[in-house]
């Protein structure tokens, strides 16, 4: 049966399935954890996913892969220069506007 | 002492947030074009960004409401796509001081969102909440008013302009990942090699049918999994994560 749900019963829902994902293991987890093999885990986990989220989904952000890549370049070398994080995204983002006057 | 330390990590939170923010009120206001599609209000789309601060998780719920499904798939949806966030949850409760105290907790796991954990979960020591609190105060409402003006206005942005801020977020990830993987070996692996691993799998979609937030999960446990097994670090509490 398709019926038409409450709306603010979906979003109670999904917000509060989604808080308790974060919640949990941050106020369980309260002492620190000394095997290193899961501590080194841990440690290495956002630099994982922060590059998997990057790649490839920048090549589809912007309007066109060329100017998608030009972005992607030029924030890959303002972060091997400098690490700023503004200068890093909007220098990102110049590429890209740059480009697309171009295109 | 403490509450001037507090506070330089507060300043220095908002000065990170910046760019997220700018990030986030571009991909939020796409957010609130499709919220408007759908048929919700401004209001209603500003609640969901305010209550969830989860991009891929926020489609997902338009997407159940579209559907008109159940609230029972709209549970077991989200806790698939934002599965990734335990992770970030468990790598965050060991970067926090062990005594933090548990309103800290909450708030902080509050703002677990795959930009402001990326930012916190960084910084070189242990992470003073007021650092993540800082980031939020000017990247939430960002991400909340994007939502709500996308579903007022639809797109106002000049089509060029939108374009290019889509990129400010992935911009940010790698101004977070390169400069690490300039000290550490390790870092400098792992980042090309979960690159590729994530291209490879998005080519091969057909076939392997997996969920963007499936394929992050399961990278993410595969590779910092293989790296800490053929690298553990041995330093212990504070100076593991220091530069």
């Amino acid at each position: 049966m398709r019926m038409k749900n409450n709306v603010y019963i979906y979003l109670l829902v999904a917000a509060g399935v989604t808080y308790l994902i974060r919640a949990l293991p941050m106020t369980l987890i309260r002492k620190n954890i000394k095997n290193k093999y899961i501590r080194s885990f841990l440690y290495y986990v956002p630099y994982v996913t922060l590059a998997v989220m990057t790649f490839p989904a920048i090549l589809t952000a912007t309007a066109s892969t060329v100017s998608a890549i030009a972005g992607f370049a030029a924030a890959l070398l303002i972060a091997f220069v400098d690490g700023n994080l503004f200068k890093v995204a909007m220098g990102g983002c110049a590429a890209v506007f740059l480009v697309e006057l171009f295109l | 002492m403490k509450k001037q330390e507090n506070r330089k990590w507060f300043l220095k939170g908002m000065r990170h947030g910046v760019p997220i923010g700018l990030g986030y009120f571009a991909v939020a206001f796409t957010l609130g074009i499709t919220a408007k599609n759908i048929g919700m209000t401004p209001i209603q789309s500003a609640l969901m960004s305010f209550t969830m601060h989860a991009s891929a998780g926020e489609f997902a719920v338009l997407t159940v409401i579209a559907a008109g499904s159940g609230y029972l798939e709209m549970a077991v949806t989200e806790l698939v796509i934002n599965l990734r966030y335990l992770l970030m949850s468990c790598a965050l409760s060991q970067k926090v001081p062990e005594n933090l105290w548990y309103p800290h907790r909450f708030f902080l796991s509050y703002f677990i969102t795959d930009e402001i954990f990326g930012i916190s979960s960084t910084v070189p020591g242990r992470l003073n909440p007021w650092y993540t609190y800082g980031a939020a105060c000017v990247a939430s409402p960002g991400w909340v008013l994007g939502t709500f003006l996308g579903a007022v206005v639809g797109n106002i942005l000049p089509a060029n302009v939108a374009s290019a801020m889509n990129v400010a977020l992935y911009g940010m990830f790698l101004a977070i990942i390169i400069p690490p993987a300039k000290k550490s070996r390790v870092i400098a692996v792992i980042v090309p090699v979960s690159m590729l691993a994530s291209g490879l799998l998005t080519l091969l979609s057909d076939v392997i049918k997996l969920s963007a937030g499936m394929r992050i999960l399961i990278l993410t446990v595969l590779i910092a999994g293989i790296a800490a097994y053929v690298h553990p670090i041995e330093e212990r509490g504070e100076n593991a994560n220091e530069e």
